[in-house]
């Protein structure tokens, strides 16, 4: 290493790795993980929101983790997403596909994407 | 995908209560549920709550699980990672706040009242990652030294900073920085004292273990700013831990040219070697250390002249303390303002505390300057097992002395400690309970100075070992009049006469256990009787001629014959006979039987 700019850059490209150890900051992924959840897929749900998550390049302000059953287990796999001083918005029947969705308009844009929401599906 | 951390302790406290077989099932465990590529595994260093260990974090919740063992493993895998639900059996579950069991680490009284400078990376990053620690913005500050501070310059952030030595004498380290610098030679050095050597105090190896290459870099940006290109770290040998993560650092840092030539492309050359020490107290001195360092017998030498000037071969040399370094990084980074804003007005910053003896968090805190004994002892701490009363704690050591309860509410710095009798040190906390006899911890800690000590200069050589046999004395019941007042005496010629800090504070853990706890040599002395209950011969067994029921079953158990009665009326103990083994008391269903 012969400049600052490559320990910068090598910083840039670990800082991703280790932010998950700051805890959890402001919005908060929560995936039912719960036999009912894991059976209808919620694994692909969680495992495409982490990867989409760090692809938009939130994990700074983005924290994904998993729960148990949250109650609806017909309506699984069930994601909430916790925004400080917001209500809660919960999205149900998840897919990996609908995930990449809610990250790019909801988590980037702040806009929910109400037609997957348990509004929406009752 | 990585979604979750679990950060497993990889310190010596965790690693010897099991936590590498931990790491081993851990593995196996997510590899047979398929989630190694969404799991991963970190060793790290010290977290600080050794007496829970081994302790493992799951992140991101930041789940705190204590006393993990292999068999909780798969509950673990299959329960938290894999379905998001926490165990809680294996929570942590804070002393202070029954109420709830608090599931996140920062949120437990052990964390909350700390603030970790020097151990901000213990516990967080694994060490023996380079890149873990660049993560973390570790090299950036070497960087900004090299390449936008000119040396005078960091001497002044240093300065303004008020930073002062963590290794027990708390020296400005900004003028110990300006002396070597005003030095003129053409070769120069930087050592680190890695020498910890006081009974109970660990920080220093709980760094180089956690976070080494802090040191290093510290380490670094000293041979820039007074001119060195060679470091040396003096480490115990007893810390294999410690030593072999310090070679894979400074390893590591070679191959990415942070150590080595031409370092950022300046033209600064820095490498630094690791010397192993065999163990001798006297070694953490550093003149002594120095001595070793160049192959001699480890025998300090008189100062002046001080290593700032004729140090390491004759050359000027900076030694400071492992815990000193680790602050520096973060200083330049985060400047001179922040870190005087912590602590008092002349103890800047933050210190680690080894808490050990009677206290429920065994283990390691790093507080601001100025807090209270009672917040470490009662609020971080715990408090004192079994309900038991605090009666005093000793800091510094061997060279330090013991704060009673009367003053637990000195704030911690180092010139509060200074004025009532006793010292920082590098940082061990032992706290004693009402069945500490003061006269026998005094006796402990002089037994290890004897020990100790080099042998080079009389007063320490002959003068402590004088000093315990009259402590001997008077724990034995043999005390006479007038040895308290030799003690004394011995102890101010000593502390006037020695070559070495090593003797010039042996004798401080007597006088200030005289200061504060003279009733208790008195009664020893002149009463043969030890308060605490403590000194085995002086305790005196005695049957409550009320509460015997005369079953006789004490004298049959007494091995030495030394109970007699008859049956059904109250039995009595012939002092004269009585071995104090206390097998009576542990017989007696009535609970007659009392030592005093």
């Amino acid at each position: 290493m012969k400049s600052l700019a490559e320990l910068a850059a090598i910083r840039d490209k670990m800082k991703d790795k280790v932010v998950l150890r700051e805890g959890m900051t402001g919005t908060r992924v929560v995936v039912g993980m719960a036999t009912c959840g894991i059976s209808a897929g919620a694994r692909p749900v969680l495992n495409t929101f982490v990867e989409e998550v760090s692809k938009e390049n939130l994990t700074d302000s983005v924290t994904v983790t998993q729960t148990g059953c949250i109650g609806i287990c017909q309506y699984e796999p069930v994601v909430e997403v916790f925004e400080p001083g917001k209500e809660k918005v919960t999205y149900v029947k998840m897919t990996p596909d609908k995930v990449k969705r809610v990250v790019a308009e909801h988590l980037k844009n702040g806009r929910v994407v109400s037609e997957y929401t348990i509004g929406n599906a009752q | 995908m990585i979604r979750s951390h679990v950060l497993i302790c990889g310190g010596t406290g965790c690693t010897s209560s099991g936590s590498a077989g931990l790491v081993t099932a851990l593995e196996e465990e997510l590899q047979a549920k398929g989630l190694q590529d969404e799991i991963k595994i970190v060793k790290t260093g010290c977290f600080g709550l050794c007496a829970l260990g081994p302790v493992m974090i799951i992140y991101p919740e930041g789940t705190f699980y204590s006393r993990v063992t292999v068999g909780d493993i798969p509950e673990i895998v299959e329960e938290h990672l894999l379905k998001g639900r926490i165990v809680d059996r294996l929570v942590y579950n804070d002393a202070a706040d029954e109420a709830a069991n608090v599931t996140s680490l920062n949120d437990t009284a052990f964390y909350k009242k700390q603030h970790r400078v020097a151990l901000r990376n213990c516990g967080v990053i694994n060490p023996e990652i380079i890149d873990e620690y660049i993560a973390v913005d570790g090299y950036q500050a070497l960087g900004k030294c090299l390449t936008e501070y000119s040396r005078e310059d960091v001497i002044q952030i240093l300065k303004d900073s008020g930073l002062r030595g963590r290794g027990g004498g708390g020296f400005p380290t900004a003028t110990k920085w300006q002396f070597a610098y005003n030095s003129p030679s053409d070769q120069k050095y930087v050592v680190c004292n890695a020498d910890e050597g006081d009974p109970g105090a660990f920080m220093d190896r709980s760094v180089l273990e956690g976070d080494p290459h802090a040191v290093l870099e510290a380490m670094a940006i000293a041979g820039y700013v007074i001119g060195a290109n060679q470091g040396y770290i003096y480490v115990r040998a007893e810390y294999p831990i410690a030593v072999k993560r310090l070679q894979i650092a400074i390893t590591q840092a070679r191959e990415y040219g942070l150590l080595g030539k031409d370092i950022f492309g300046t033209g600064f050359d820095f490498d630094i070697d690791i010397r192993l020490g065999a163990g001798a107290f006297v070694c953490g001195e550093e003149t002594a250390l120095l001595t070793s360092i160049e192959g001699h017998r480890g025998e300090p030498r008189v100062r002046p002249p001080f290593p700032a000037v004729k140090g390491l071969f004759g050359q000027p040399t900076i030694i400071n303390n492992v815990e000193t370094y680790a602050n520096i990084p973060q200083i330049i980074l985060k400047g001179a303002d922040w870190f005087a804003s912590m602590g008092t007005e002349k103890s800047k910053g933050t210190k680690v505390f080894a808490l050990g003896g009677k206290i429920v968090n065994t283990g390691l805190v790093e507080i601001p300057m100025g807090t209270t004994l009672r917040e470490i002892v009662y609020e971080i701490g715990g408090g004192i097992p079994g309900g038991k009363k605090f009666k005093a704690a000793q800091t510094g050591g061997p060279s330090g002395g013991c704060i009673p309860a009367s003053l637990i509410d000195t704030p911690v710095d180092y010139d509060s400690l200074i004025a009532i009798g006793s010292m920082m040190g590098s940082g061990g906390l032992i706290v004693m309970d009402e069945d500490n006899c003061m006269v026998d911890i005094a006796k402990f800690f002089l037994e290890f100075t004897v020990d100790e000590s080099c042998g080079k200069c009389t007063p320490c050589r002959v003068g402590t070992r004088r000093m315990l046999e009259i402590l001997e004395k008077i724990t034995d019941g043999r005390g006479e009049d007038g040895d308290i007042e030799k003690l004394e005496e011995l102890a101010k010629t000593i502390k006037a006469t020695s070559l070495c800090g090593l003797g010039q504070t042996a004798p401080n853990p007597v006088l200030s256990t005289l200061r504060y706890f003279r009733d208790e040599y008195e009664a020893h002395i002149y009463e043969k009787r030890c308060p605490a209950g403590h000194c085995k011969k002086l305790a005196r067994f005695t049957i409550d001629p009320a509460a015997c029921k005369g079953c006789s079953a004490c004298a049959r158990k007494c091995p030495a014959g030394a109970i007699s009665g008859e049956i059904k009326s109250p039995f009595t103990i012939d002092q004269n006979k009585c071995i104090k083994c206390g097998a009576c008391i542990e017989t007696c269903k009535f609970n007659a039987i009392s030592k005093k």
